[in-house]
């Protein structure tokens, strides 16, 4: 019995002294820092994924509390509601900002780009691309190893397997741009979410003349400037053969997707095309 | 010309035809000789420890990676589940009761091994986690060996006695001289050498587990380094001890061939994944087994300190790893 | 025994099929493609245009720097196009295309095979006709050669060594030089000597060459300050830095070139041909290249035009083998996989290898069981486990205290690897990007 007692006085009494000491270091160590950077830190969705440009969360609570303004300061991952909450905890206001996603600009699904080569090496685009141009005949397509989906600190974007191609998840994307780096091929690109998640774009970066570029792949653009014509608000443009469309002009007015003669024009997220149909049927009658 | 699609991948075009899998086996057949030697000391129950270890071991590395790894394939054929229930019941005395074995295992393989992520990732040598962690819980089934019996396949028991280093820790801790108690003891050094004395399954025979530690050096599985460095600073150290005083510590021959100290500098300390990788580095952590291991066999509460040396020196691999790089083509030696 | 380098190395199998088989001329090709950028350093100006009739040996793009080479028509006929063609990697690269008409040579080249010996020439002058042949250094690295001969001021070149040792397994391409070329390669040696102002030659032959070793060391007996040096078989004896190492046991300080040391390095394939063009006034316009391989049925040494389509070579050889699998310009240990088999040949090829289905997939992958093998047969005293391991998580700038670029990407690390990583793939993925950390760091 006396070892146990023994025991409990000393353990306990070992611990109030090392308490009381932790205490004053504590004490005498303690930094001060702005209780606002916390606040704001608390704001903020905590992946420290570096779309803002600042290192980590932190980094950029601390250069808004530090700076005072929030003039070019803007966390992608908050969105314009969680820009809005720092700028009232900072007394600010906050201008809103169009919301971007990410998008990957190629179509080439197996059936439509043809392997013709095998890659045997580790799962990374970075390396594939250092080593060739990858493993069909189109030097400028996803290579399908998903660097962009490791890079990911949303998990917002994942590999379909059916396509080989990343789907980017427009629930959680944040355009935090890191996939876009991540890319060696240069494909994802940040674009306006537009209406009702409603984008058209060129999913395609291909640069080849256009025969080379069909051989290589079916869904490619190949420069034949249709759709370029076909806008009405000069919103593409046709370079190296390859046609863009500029996300702040565009209208979606769907004008330019049915003329590509390859389907490289893609839409998202709207309803199925009916008027067009019964458009035909009444020029037909 | 019609070609198959071609392979693009960077060079090297070639490789060696070493794989972890070749290793693996190679590993195993070396400790074939140390295997039949504990089956012609301790008969059948030899045979039914390594056994019941084994099937174990491969059974908890398949159903943890089936369980917990989901998607991934099991690494069993690999072989290195099969060394580590090998080892471990290296490690166990005969007569051990086989949900004992069963339990040190599931230590070996599941905290052991598999909480790292598997091979390649345990800090600690997994067979002798798993034996230090039955020397702790069982520490009176784990110190019972039988005695030696030359071919002995009846299923009973034989009669448990102590092994020579308890023997001579006892003693000296009595007062009596080391000189005095090795001379109790007809024919000590060859039977140790050979086999014939109490102890773990497949530490007992020295010349059994040196076949095997030749056979690796030849496979180039392990490199001289560790073993040498380990048996040597053993054998210095304790000369110097016995040197000092003859009759309070055992002279170095008998520190070499008793307990675990030929198997763990070979097959234990070997181990790659909890050995340092560079040629200078592995010295160093053979010379602090070998200190380690005299230091507790000489002063600690156990007789054997060759387990506890290993796992504490793997402790120190990442910083050895670090501290000692091998030499750079090219280095700018540092002006004075 | 024989001489070596001190640190790491392999034993790849050799496999060197095609030794002693004679240098053999095929038929021109029908149509050329000679890229404009076969050196390292900036691109050649094109100077020929569309329709143009050109000869063989016509310089057709010039050099545009000092780190750069010329380039010369290889066959006489006119120029289709200038135009995109893919190179190994499968990327687009400029060439000129020249479709083949006869085989007219300019006039100024010496076409006869007799054995000039003439040392009578002022160093400026050497150094032109390399500059003006365009010669770069065929040992693969295709460095333009005047670039190495010009020695920075202050520092001194004592020994000049040519590299013979053709380490990589399969190659025979500069045996088979030495074999035939013996005299002329000499001759060569000489020039460069002279133009960097060595105080001797050492020649470096690896001892699996026994015949060449022989005929080199007598041959080197009509000049006093030529060496011929056996080297142990061992991979990378050839590399660099080992090479100099083994024979005069220096080692080039870490991010240092071989003149810190008082070294210049030649490829053997070189000495040949500076002979060629500073005796006989030959630019660069063709090499030998080793077509081999387990299952090529007539592996050959062909003395190939450049910009000569690759599968034009393997068709000499015997024609590709039904279970290929992988095309590799170059030797196994550092040579470059084809996407395709039509690429042309350029300066640097100094082989075409053929891999048997079954030999060209990576091995089967396991965890690292850090057995250290990597760091044991590392040549420059790395720790390839390491350097991958911090190239996966992104540790880029970190990796330069570890010395990753001093890595000279021989491959023996991955060669050796029980696990079968990929090591070498992610050194090569942090080197690129430390260097580009710290390119950008500088500007």
């Amino acid at each position: 019995m006396d070892i146990v007692i023994n025991t409990l006085i000393s353990l306990s009494l070992l611990g109030i002294i090392l308490a009381v000491i932790l205490y004053f270091i504590a004490q005498k160590f303690k930094v001060i820092e702005d209780p606002r950077i916390d606040v704001i830190q608390e704001l903020l969705p905590g992946a420290n994924c570096g779309g803002c440009g600042y290192p980590g969360c932190r980094g950029f609570a601390e250069t808004i509390v530090k700076t005072g303004s929030l003039d070019s300061m803007n966390c992608p991952a908050a969105g314009n509601e969680g820009m809005k909450k720092i700028a009232e905890a900072m007394g600010l206001s906050v201008e809103e900002k169009e919301v971007q996603i990410a998008v990957v600009r190629c179509n080439g699904t197996p059936e439509k780009r043809k392997k013709t080569t095998i890659f045997d090496g580790p799962t990374s685009c970075a390396i594939e691309s250092a080593l060739f141009k990858g493993d069909t005949d189109c030097p400028y397509g996803c290579l399908g190893l998903g660097d962009c989906v490791a890079v990911c600190p949303f998990d917002a974007i994942h590999m379909d397997e059916e396509s080989g191609l990343p789907l980017v998840d427009e629930e959680k994307c944040t355009a935090c741009g890191l996939c876009v780096k991540a890319c060696p091929k240069n494909i994802i690109e940040l674009r306006n979410k537009g209406k009702k998640n409603r984008r058209i774009y060129v999913s395609c970066v291909n640069k080849d003349k256009g025969g080379e570029a069909k051989r290589a792949c079916d869904a490619a653009c190949i420069g034949c400037g249709k759709c370029v014509k076909v806008c009405p608000f000069d919103a593409i443009t046709l370079e190296n053969f390859l046609a863009y469309i500029d996300f702040e002009k565009c209208k979606l007015c769907r004008k330019c997707a049915p003329v590509c003669p390859t389907g490289a024009i893609l839409e998202t997220n709207f309803p199925p095309r009916k008027e067009k149909v019964e458009q035909a049927e009444t020029l037909a009658n | 010309m019609a070609i198959n699609r071609l392979t693009v991948s960077m060079s090297p075009h070639d490789h060696g035809k070493d794989s972890v899998k070749k290793i693996m086996y190679g590993v195993i057949i070396a400790m074939i000789p140390a295997l039949l030697v504990s089956v012609y000391y301790f008969g059948f129950d030899a045979i039914k420890v390594s056994l019941i270890a084994v099937a174990s071991c491969v059974f908890f590395e398949w159903a943890i990676q089936k369980l917990f790894f989901k998607n991934k394939k099991t690494t069993i054929t690999d072989g290195s589940a099969i060394i580590t229930g090998l080892l471990l019941a290296f490690n166990l005395p005969s007569n051990l009761p086989w949900y004992i074995i069963i339990i040190g295992a599931l230590v070996a393989i599941g905290i052991a091994k598999m909480t790292f992520g598997g091979l390649g990732n345990n800090p600690f040598n997994p067979a002798l986690v798993g034996r230090v962690f039955l020397l702790i819980s069982f520490p009176v089934e784990m110190t019972s060996w039988p005695k030696v019996s030359v071919l002995n396949f009846a299923m009973t028991n034989a009669e448990t006695g102590a092994t020579p280093l308890a023997i001579v820790k006892e003693g000296l801790k009595n007062g009596e001289s080391f000189k005095e108690i090795i001379d109790g003891l007809p024919h000590f050094y060859t039977d140790a050498f050979m086999g014939n004395i109490g102890g773990s399954l497949g530490e007992i025979s020295a010349i059994a587990i040196l076949i095997g530690g030749l056979f690796m050096l030849f496979r180039k599985i392990i490199t001289w380094h560790i073993p040498v460095a380990v048996l040597g600073s053993a054998t210095i150290f304790s000369a110097i001890l016995h040197g000092v005083n003859p009759n309070n510590f055992a002279d170095p021959v008998f520190h070499l061939l008793t307990g675990g100290m030929m198997l763990g500098a070979i097959f234990m300390a070997t181990d790659m994944v909890t050995s340092p990788m560079t040629k200078k580095g592995m010295l160093v952590f053979g010379l602090g087994i070998g200190i380690l291991t005299i230091v507790i066999r000489t002063w600690g509460a156990y007789p054997e300190g060759m387990s506890f040396a290993i796992l504490i020196m793997n402790a120190f691999v990442p910083l050895i790893n670090r501290g000692f790089k091998p030499k750079r083509f090219g280095e700018t030696i540092k002006k004075v | 025994m024989l001489k070596t380098f001190p640190l790491g190395g392999v034993h790849p199998k050799e496999n060197k099929f095609s030794a002693g088989k004679k240098i053999e001329n095929i038929d021109l090709p029908k149509i050329v493609n000679i890229p404009i950028s076969q050196h390292i350093g900036s691109p050649a100006q094109a100077i020929v245009a569309k329709g143009d009739s050109v000869k063989v040996g016509q310089l057709i793009a010039k050099s545009t720097g000092f780190v750069s080479a010329n380039i010369h028509s290889s066959v006489s006929g006119k120029v289709l196009k200038i135009d995109k063609v893919l190179d190994l990697s499968g990327y687009k690269q400029t060439c000129i295309i020249i479709e083949v008409e006869n085989d007219e040579w300019i006039e100024s080249i010496d076409r006869t095979k007799d054995l000039v010996n003439n040392l009578d020439i002022s160093i400026e002058d050497i150094k032109n006709k390399i500059i003006e042949n365009g010669i770069v250094g065929l040992g693969g690295a295709t460095f333009p050669t005047h670039v190495k001969l010009s020695i920075p001021p202050g520092k001194s070149c004592k020994h000049l060594i040519i590299n013979a040792v053709e380490c990589e397994p399969y190659l025979t391409s500069d045996h088979q030089l030495i074999l035939e070329k013996a005299d002329e390669i000499l001759v060569g040696c000489k020039l460069i000597q002279k133009v960097v102002g060595a105080e001797n030659v050492l020649i470096g032959i690896e001892n699996n060459k026994p015949d060449a070793i022989k005929l080199l060391s007598e041959k080197a007996k009509n000049y006093s300050d030529i060496e011929v040096h056996a080297l142990k078989v061992m991979y990378p004896q050839g590399g660099e830095k080992q090479l100099i190492k083994a024979l005069i046991k220096r080692e080039v300080p870490s991010g240092g070139l071989p003149i810190d040391v008082g070294c210049v390095v030649q490829n053997v394939g070189t000495a040949f041909a500076i002979y060629e063009a500073v005796q006989k006034n030959k630019p660069l316009i063709e090499r030998v290249v080793t077509v081999t391989g387990i299952s090529v049925s007539n592996p050959k040494n062909i003395l190939t035009r450049i910009g000569t389509p690759s599968d034009m070579l393997i068709a000499a050889a015997g024609g590709l083998p039904e279970n290929t699998g992988k095309i590799v310009s170059g030797g196994p240990m550092m040579g470059k996989a084809l996407a395709n088999d039509s690429v042309p040949i350029t300066k640097g090829s100094s082989g075409i290898l053929i891999l048997p289905e079954e030999k060209s997939s990576r091995p089967e992958h396991f965890n690292c069981i850090r057995c250290g093998r990597c760091i044991t047969v590392c040549p420059m005293g790395l720790e390839p486990y390491l350097l991958k391991n911090m190239a996966v998580v992104s540790m880029f700038e970190d990796l330069q205290k570890e010395k990753i670029l001093d890595c000279i990407e021989c491959g023996s690390c991955a060669y050796t690897c029980p696990a079968g990583e990929p090591l070498l793939d992610y050194i090569r993925l942090g080197k690129a990007n430390l260097n580009k950390i710290l390119r950008a760091k500088k500007s």
